[in-house]
Order: C-alpha cells, then structure tokens, then sequence
C-alpha cells in the first residue's frame, strides 16, 4: 500500500515538474507567461480598476469584471446597444486620469444609427459612465463619429488621456478612404476634447470654417493603438496599413498623416493606389512595417520589472500572434524583436497596477501577465 | 393545344434558368461587396492569402472540395490546425457575425473568383443546413 502512496507522490512530482512554465527568452529580457484568466472573446481591452480586479472589454459586446484574488468571473449590465459584426462591437476602456476620485470609466463602440442621426448603419461611439454593483450608470455619450455608415470595418476605437487631462479619440476611415482628406467629415481623424466631451478652445482648428473643431489630426487609416508616451507627453498611435505599411506616428495638432495620399502600402489586389510615399504637406511616420504585422494595442514600459524595456514600447501584431518590442531612443524606433510568439492575436496590452505587463488576446480569448524570469528565480 | 402546351414547358423552364441565374449573378455581386470588407485584409485581394500564416482560397482544396467546412469557417470563424493544398496552418479566424445570406453569398463569390470554377451554388437553406449540423453538435458535448 506504501508503495501505491509513493508511486502516486512520484508521479505528481514530475507532472509538476513537466508543468513548469517554459522561460521565454528574449534578448533584453526573460520571462514566463502567466495565464491570468482564458476562455473569454475577443479581449479587444481591460483596465484595472482596483489592485486585484480588472475589467473586460470583449468585442462581442460584453463587458465583464474578473477579480484576480477570488477568480469570479462577473457580467456588466447596462451596455448601451453595440452592433457586434465584422470588426464592430465593443472596442476599449481607459479610465479617468482621476478615476480614484471620480470613477469615471470611458469605453468606445460601434453604435447603431440612433434617432436624428444621420446615415444609416453604425459608427464609432464614446461614452463615460460608473459601475455600480456590476452595472453601467450615470451613462453619457461623450462623443460619436457621424454620419452613420454601413460598412463594418475600419472603426479605430482607441481611448487615451494626456499629461493635462485631454481626450485622445481616434476613428478609422471606415472603408471610405477617398474621403479621408477632406476636413468636414470623421473619417480617419484622431479627436482632442474635453473629459465631459466638450471641445477645447485651442483645438487646431477651431477657427477654420467647414472643419469639425472635434479635429486633432487627420490622414489615418485604422488606429487601434494609442498610447502617452510616459516620459514626453506625447500621443503615439500605430494604424494598419493595406497590404504593408502599418505605421507609428505621433500626433501633433493640425497634422496630416497622409492617408490614403501618400503610403508604404499597395492595394489588396497588388496594385498600388499612391506611388507617393512622401509629401510636403504630409508627416512621414516615425516608423513603419512592410509587410503588415497588423498592430493593436500599445502600451509603454514605465515598470522596474523589466528593467530592459523601461520607456521602450510594446506593440501586438494580429496577423502574426506575437508580441513586438519596439527599443525607444529619444523618440525614435531603434529597432523591434518579436519576444512573444505564438500566443494569439495581441488585442490590448497594459502594465498593471502591480508592475506587471498584461496581454489580452483572441483566439483564444485570454488574459495573460509576463513574470519576469529573475522574479521567479528569487520566489523559489 | 399541344403548341400551347410545348410554350408554356418551355416558358417555365427558362424562366427557372433566369431566376437561378439571376440569383447567383446578384449573390455574387454582393459576395464580392462583403469579401472586400471583411475578408480582404487576410486572404487578400489575389485570394491567396499570406504564405504559411493565411490560407489561399485561389485554388484552394479547403474551400472547393468541402464546401460545408468553408460554410461553417466562414459563419463560425475557425480555430487550430487545418490543411490547405497540403500545407498546414495554426492561426485563428474570428466569428465575422455575418447573417446566413450574407455568407452564402460570400462564398458564393470565393468559388467564382481568381481562377475558381466551381458550378456549387449556395442557397440560404444549405447555411442554415450547416448552422442545425453545427449546433447540434454543440448541443450534444
């Protein structure tokens, strides 16, 4: 019987030996992947909204509260109406840059045509509101890019504050580029405003007559990164090309991006649209892919657990499922490595409350945490 | 009488081509609409997709040889392994939200394009007969 015991003690030992994450090497940094909570949808973002409990966006159009301590998995309730199809639905979250005090939660969606609105279909919304006991209140539309339109591609979607407290919106161009250039619609813009949605006076075109004042920059394709640059201040934004030329700007008032103008892409067909890849009145990007990585979510690295990668940026790629980290010199792109291969298609990355880089994915659907391999060394 | 008879046969029939015809020209076109939408940015405007990390649908086994499977990626998304022309690919394709015409239609177009001549044609019932097939199985795990 003894002998049973021991056997079966035996055999745990070395599953839990073979069960030992795998240490992922990079060449600045080692570290482990930890699964934080799996089985979900398209992770499109999350934020934390406590030490241990994070909140989910999945772009099926729930939103969902995971508490890290306890492992509960909890529904929102509340969502306004979201038109879940092709690459709509319930896109990020940020929190107030004062959420402690005001709990202020902002998230973006597709939004279908509403009364009064014009066009039909949906486009890009932003609201603000609190939870309360599992539940969207004090709910208020911040702002929704119009008219509608009855595509179901190319919604941008990102949501990040500056150092000051102004709101960084971007939406796509909606699969209309020929309009993009043209100032009184929101294709393919980046918005600056107010936290309550109202638009600042020193908006760079506040004054131009048939220009939306909303308008910060324009020229953009389909942003689904934006980060601040923790240490200049500035609003960086990565957006997919077409076939090639994916790009990193970083925004400044009253700037053109160029699209679809000038560009290091070429059609889906291989033809090209543009043999402009520069142009006077129109900013280079500060880098970019050819071929397309397809990047969404960027976050920059401010924590001393990876000591490595401080101020430098991560950048998840779709079409190749990897984890990309940009090395950040005064501003410029050294140079990337793929550090993380395999692990899905990288929707949203964020460093949490506790100093640890977070990476939400879809397919599968998952929440995971880079453990610095040192770290783990130390725990043993 | 017999003429009238023999007119009328004949009217019934080529009205039956026409409608079939018609059905499939104006699915097409809508096909195509939706492929450049959803389906573009990874199979590409050529349908042959990117080597090793999206399969072709120019040509492609996967798509003209087992059409059903094709139904059910293209209304449920697609996870793990699968062979295409004899070349294995691990990505994902997400579930699109696409309305059963909607991928009829789609597909309809994919078996007409870049070479592809398949004579299939994809009717709303043979979706939903993947939908009852898929969900089914569901049921039963």
């Amino acid at each position: 019987m003894k002998k049973i015991y021991l056997a079966i003690i035996a055999c745990m030992w070395v599953s839990l030996s073979l069960a030992q994450k795998p240490v992922i090497e990079s060449s600045q940094m080692s570290f482990t992947v930890d699964t934080v909570v799996t089985g979900l949808g398209v992770l499109w973002s999350f934020e934390f909204i406590s030490d241990d409990e994070v909140l989910l966006a999945e772009r099926e159009g729930r939103m969902k509260i995971y508490n890290l301590g306890t492992k509960e998995l909890r529904d929102v309730e509340g969502l306004p109406e979201i038109v879940a199809k092709g690459q709509g639905g319930l896109f990020d979250i940020e929190l107030h840059p004062d959420y402690k005090n005001n709990k202020f939660i902002y998230f973006s969606y597709s939004s279908p045509k509403q009364d009064g609105e014009e066009g039909e279909g949906q486009n890009t919304a932003f609201m603000r509101a609190r939870i309360k006991k599992d539940k969207l209140v004090n709910k208020e539309l911040i702002f929704k890019a119009l008219p509608n339109y009855e595509t179901n591609h190319h919604f941008g979607g990102r949501i990040e504050f500056d150092r000051e407290g102004y709101l960084y919106l971007s939406v796509g161009d909606r699969g209309g580029r020929d309009f993009v250039q043209e100032m009184n619609n929101n294709r393919g813009k980046i918005f600056r405003l107010h936290d309550d949605g109202a638009v600042p006076k020193d908006n760079p075109y506040v004054n131009t007559p048939g220009v939306k004042p909303e308008i910060y920059s324009n020229g953009h394709r389909n942003q689904q990164g934006m980060a601040m640059n923790p240490e200049t201040g500035e609003i960086w934004e990565h957006e997919h090309g077409p076939m090639g030329g994916d790009e990193i700007n970083i925004i400044k008032p009253g700037v053109n991006y160029g699209w679809p103008t000038i560009s290091y892409g070429v059609n889906y067909n291989g033809t090209s649209f543009t043999d402009l890849t520069e142009q006077e009145d129109m900013s280079q990007p500060l880098y970019y892919w050819l071929p397309s990585i397809a990047p969404c979510g960027m976050e920059f690295v401010t924590s001393d657990k990876y000591p490595n990668w401080k101020g430098d940026l991560l950048v998840g790629s779709l079409k190749f499922r990897n984890l990309v980290h940009c090395e950040i010199y005064e501003s410029r792109v050294l140079h990337e490595e793929v550090v993380l291969e395999g692990i899905g298609r990288v929707r949203s990355i964020r460093q949490g409350p506790d100093g640890f880089i977070y990476v939400g994915t879809e397919g599968p659907g998952m929440l995971v945490r880079l453990v610095p391999a040192e770290k783990v060394e130390e725990e043993k | 009488m017999r003429v009238i008879i023999v007119a009328v046969v004949f009217f019934i029939a080529l009205s039956g081509f026409y409608y079939q015809d018609n059905y499939l020209s104006e699915s097409v076109k809508r096909g195509q609409g939706i492929f450049e939408m959803y389906c573009i940015a990874c199979h590409q405007g050529d349908g042959k997709g990117i080597p090793n990390v999206y399969p072709p649908l120019a040509g492609s086994d996967y798509l003209l040889e087992n059409t059903e499977k094709a139904l059910e990626a293209v209304k449920y998304g697609l996870q793990g392994e699968i062979e295409v022309n004899g070349v294995k690919y691990n990505n994902y394709m997400s579930m699109l939200g696409l309305e059963d015409q909607e991928v009829a239609d789609v597909v309809n177009y994919t078996l007409r394009e870049w070479g592809n001549s398949s004579d299939k044609v994809i009717r709303i019932e043979d979706v939903e007969e993947v939908t009852k097939a898929k969900e089914g199985a569901t049921a039963k795990d």
